[in-house]
C-alpha cells in the first residue's frame, strides 16, 4: 500500500496487505455472527412488525401500522412489566443501599469475602435459583402455609401473585445493583462524613446531604442494569407467577408460539427494544452530564 | 443553601440536649447494618441451601414436605434414562461453545487493535446492543429467523434443515462471543506493553511476539472466558428454549419442564448436581488462576476478572 514505515516494526510486521488482511480474518468470524444471529433477527422483526398474520400462522408481506395500533390498544402486559420492574428496582434498592455502605465502610478485612459471597450465586443457574422459591413460599409447608395456620386463611397464597414475581426479580437482580453502589461508596472520601458531622448534622442530615449525592452515579447505574433485564423478564413470572401475572416476556411467548401471530409479537418486541433504547439513552445522557459521574459508568 | 445552614444549626441546638441519646442510637443504627447485612447473605444463599437439603428428602411423592434423610433420588436421577440424554445434551452443546466463543470472541479482541475507530465503534455498538436487548426477545427473533431461513432453504433445495444442537450452539456463541470480547479485552487495555515493544525491538516475528509474550498475558482472561461462555450455556434455559429441536433438550430444559408438572425430590437431584458441578468447575478455574499467577508473581482471580468488567 503506502510507503512503509522504516524500523524494527516495519521489518516484523511484514508488509502492511498482509496485515490488513490477518485483521480481517481475525474479526471476520465474530463479525459474522453479529450479523448473522444479531442484526439479522433484529431487523427480520422489524420488518415482520409491519406485516399480517399468515393464514397458518407466522408472516404473510405487507406494510401496515396495524400491529403497532394493536399493541398500543393493550398495554396491560407493558405497564405490568413497567410497574414490575420500577418495584423491583426500588426493591433492591432498599435492600442494596444499606449493604453496599455496610460493605465500603464498616466490612474491614471480610471486605474481599464479603464481595466474593455476592458474586457465587451469580455464577449458578438462574432458573434454579428461582424456582427454589417454589419450595420457599408454597402453600404445604412453606410461609405461606405458616402464615395459613397463623391466620386461619386458608386461601393465603403468594405463588402466582404479584408479590411472588417482584420477590424473584429483587432476589435475582439484586447484586447488579450491591456492585455499583458499592464502588461509588468506597471512593467515597469519608472526612465529608465527619466534616458534615462537625457541623451538627445528624445522621439523617448527613445521608441525605452528603452520602446520597456521591452515591448518585451508583444509584442510577444499579437502577438501569437492573431496571432493563426486569423489564424483559420471562422466567420469573412464567415460575413464580404461575404465568397468571402477565409481563411483556410473556406476552411475547404467546404472541410468537400460541398466537403464532408473529407481526403482533414482532411489533411488542419493537416497542421493547424502543423502550430499552430510550432508557439507555438517558442514562448516557446522565453519565456524561459531568465527569464525576462518567469515573462511574459501567456501560 | 440556607436550608442546610438552618439545619445545622438546629442540629447543633439538639446536640446538647441528646448527647446520649446520640451515642445509642448510633450503636443502634450499627446493629442495624450489621443485621441487614447478614439478612441480605441469609435472603441469597437460603434458596440454594433449600433445593440442596430438599434433594435429600427421603419422600416418595410430594416434594415440599419433609420426610426424613435419604441420598435415593440421586441415584433415581442418575438411572433416569432422560436425565442421561439431557446431560448428554448438555455437554454436546456447552463445549462446542465454549470452544468456538472463546477462539472468535479472542480473536476479535486482538483484530480490534489493530482497525480503524469506526469499525471499532460498530462493533462496541453491536456488543452492547446484544447485551441491552431482553434475552427472550433475541430468543424469540432467532427462532424467527431460523424458521423463515429454513423455509427458503426448503423451497431451494427440497430438504428443511432442522432446529437441534446448531441451532442453541450458533445462538449461545452470540452470547458468549460478545462476552469473551469484553473479558480479553478489558484484560488487553490493561497489559504492560513495553515486553511486546521489547519483543519486536529484539527482532522477534509478530507471532513469535504474539506466542511469547501476549498470548501468556492474556491467558487468565481467555481461560475465565472459556469457563463463563460453558456454564452460561449449561445453565441458560430462555435461549435454549426457544433454539432448540426435537431430541437436543438440555438439562435446564428438563428441569424448567419438571417445575410445570410439579417439582420433584428428582428435580432438586439434577438441580443440586448441576449447582455443585458449575461452582466446582469455577472453583477450579480459580484454583488455576491463582496456582498460575503466583508462579508469574501476578495476582489473578475469577471474582476480579468478572468484577473487573462489572
Amino acid at each position: 500500500m503506502a510507503a512503509a514505515p522504516v524500523g524494527a516494526r516495519r521489518f516484523a510486521e511484514g508488509g502492511r496487505g498482509r496485515s490488513a488482511l490477518l485483521t480481517g480474518l481475525l474479526i471476520l468470524p465474530a463479525g459474522l455472527w453479529y450479523l448473522a444471529l444479531l442484526v439479522a433477527p433484529l431487523a427480520i422483526i422489524v420488518v415482520f412488525s409491519f406485516g399480517v398474520r399468515a393464514k397458518n400462522g407466522g408472516y404473510a408481506p405487507a406494510f401496515t401500522f396495524d400491529n403497532y395500533v394493536s399493541a398500543l390498544e393493550r398495554t396491560e402486559p407493558f405497564v405490568n412489566s413497567l410497574v414490575m420492574a420500577a418495584g423491583g428496582t426500588i426493591g433492591c434498592l432498599l435492600v442494596a443501599l444499606p449493604l453496599a455502605y455496610f460493605l465500603a465502610t464498616r466490612a474491614g478485612g471480610r471486605k474481599n469475602t464479603l464481595i466474593l459471597l455476592l458474586i457465587i450465586p451469580f455464577w449458578t443457574s438462574f432458573l434454579i435459583r428461582t424456582y427454589a422459591w417454589l419450595i420457599i413460599l408454597n402453600p404445604d409447608s412453606g410461609v405461606a402455609g405458616w402464615v395459613q395456620a397463623l391466620t386461619g386463611n386458608e386461601r393465603f397464597a403468594i405463588l402466582g401473585s404479584p408479590f411472588a414475581v417482584l420477590i424473584g426479580l429483587v432476589y435475582g437482580y439484586l447484586p447488579l445493583m450491591v456492585f455499583p453502589l458499592y464502588v461509588t461508596l468506597e471512593r467515597m472520601d469519608r472526612t465529608l462524613v465527619e466534616a458534615s458531622k462537625d457541623l451538627g448534622a445528624g445522621r439523617w442530615a448527613t445521608f441525605r446531604q452528603v452520602t446520597l449525592p456521591i452515591a448518585l452515579p451508583g444509584l442510577v447505574t444499579g437502577s438501569i442494569l437492573v431496571f432493563i433485564p426486569m423489564m424483559g423478564e420471562y422466567v420469573i413470572p412464567a415460575i413464580l407467577g404461575y404465568g397468571r401475572y402477565y409481563m411483556m416476556g410473556n406476552a411475547l411467548v404467546s404472541s410468537f408460539l400460541e398466537a403464532r401471530n408473529w407481526p403482533a409479537g414482532s411489533a411488542r418486541a419493537v416497542g421493547l427494544i424502543l423502550v430499552m433504547l430510550v432508557t439507555v439513552t438517558f442514562y448516557l445522557w446522565f453519565v456524561n452530564r459531568g465527569r464525576r459521574t462518567r469515573e462511574a459508568s459501567v456501560l | 443553601m440556607s436550608a442546610s445552614v438552618t439545619t445545622a444549626a438546629g442540629a447543633q441546638a439538639a446536640f446538647g440536649r441528646r448527647g446520649r441519646g446520640v451515642d445509642r442510637s448510633g450503636r443502634l443504627v450499627e446493629r442495624w447494618f450489621r443485621v441487614h447485612t447478614a439478612a441480605v447473605y441469609l435472603f441469597l444463599y437460603l434458596p440454594i441451601f433449600i433445593v440442596i437439603l430438599f434433594a435429600f428428602n427421603g419422600t416418595d411423592g410430594r416434594a415440599t414436605l419433609w420426610q426424613g434423610f435419604s441420598p435415593k433420588w440421586f441415584g433415581i436421577a442418575l438411572n433416569d434414562s432422560l436425565v442421561q440424554t439431557y446431560l448428554k445434551n448438555s455437554f454436546l452443546i456447552a463445549v462446542p461453545n465454549a470452544v468456538l466463543a472463546t477462539l472468535f470472541g479472542t480473536m476479535a479482541a486482538l483484530g480490534l487493535q489493530r482497525v480503524g475507530r469506526k469499525l471499532r465503534v460498530v462493533f462496541d455498538a453491536l456488543t452492547y446492543i446484544s447485551v441491552i436487548v431482553p434475552e427472550i426477545v433475541i430468543a424469540l427473533s432467532t427462532l424467527v429467523l431460523f424458521a423463515t431461513g429454513f423455509d427458503i432453504v426448503f423451497d431451494l433445495t427440497g430438504s428443511r434443515p432442522r432446529f437441534g444442537h446448531a441451532t442453541v450452539i450458533a445462538a449461545h456463541v452470540l452470547f458468549n462471543t460478545s462476552l469473551v470480547l469484553l473479558l480479553v479485552r478489558a484484560r488487553l487495555s490493561t497489559m504492560d506493553r513495553t515486553h511486546v515493544e521489547a519483543s519486536y525491538d529484539l527482532f522477534a516475528t509478530p507471532w513469535r511476539t504474539f506466542v511469547q509474550i501476549t498470548f501468556p498475558q492474556l491467558l487468565p482472561a481467555i481461560f475465565a472466558g472459556f469457563l463463563l461462555s460453558f456454564t452460561f450455556s449449561f445453565d441458560d434455559y430462555v435461549i435454549t428454549t426457544f433454539t432448540t429441536g426435537p431430541g437436543s433438550s438440555t438439562l435446564p430444559l428438563f428441569i424448567f419442564g419438571q417445575i410445570k408438572r410439579g417439582v420433584t425430590p428428582e428435580t432438586n437431584a439434577v438441580a443440586t448436581m448441576m449447582l455443585v458441578f458449575t461452582l466446582a468447575m469455577l472453583f477450579v478455574g480459580q484454583w488455576v488462576l491463582t496456582r498460575q499467577g503466583r508462579r508469574r508473581g501476578q495476582q489473578t482471580s475469577m471474582a476480579g476478572i468478572v468484577a473487573q468488567q462489572a
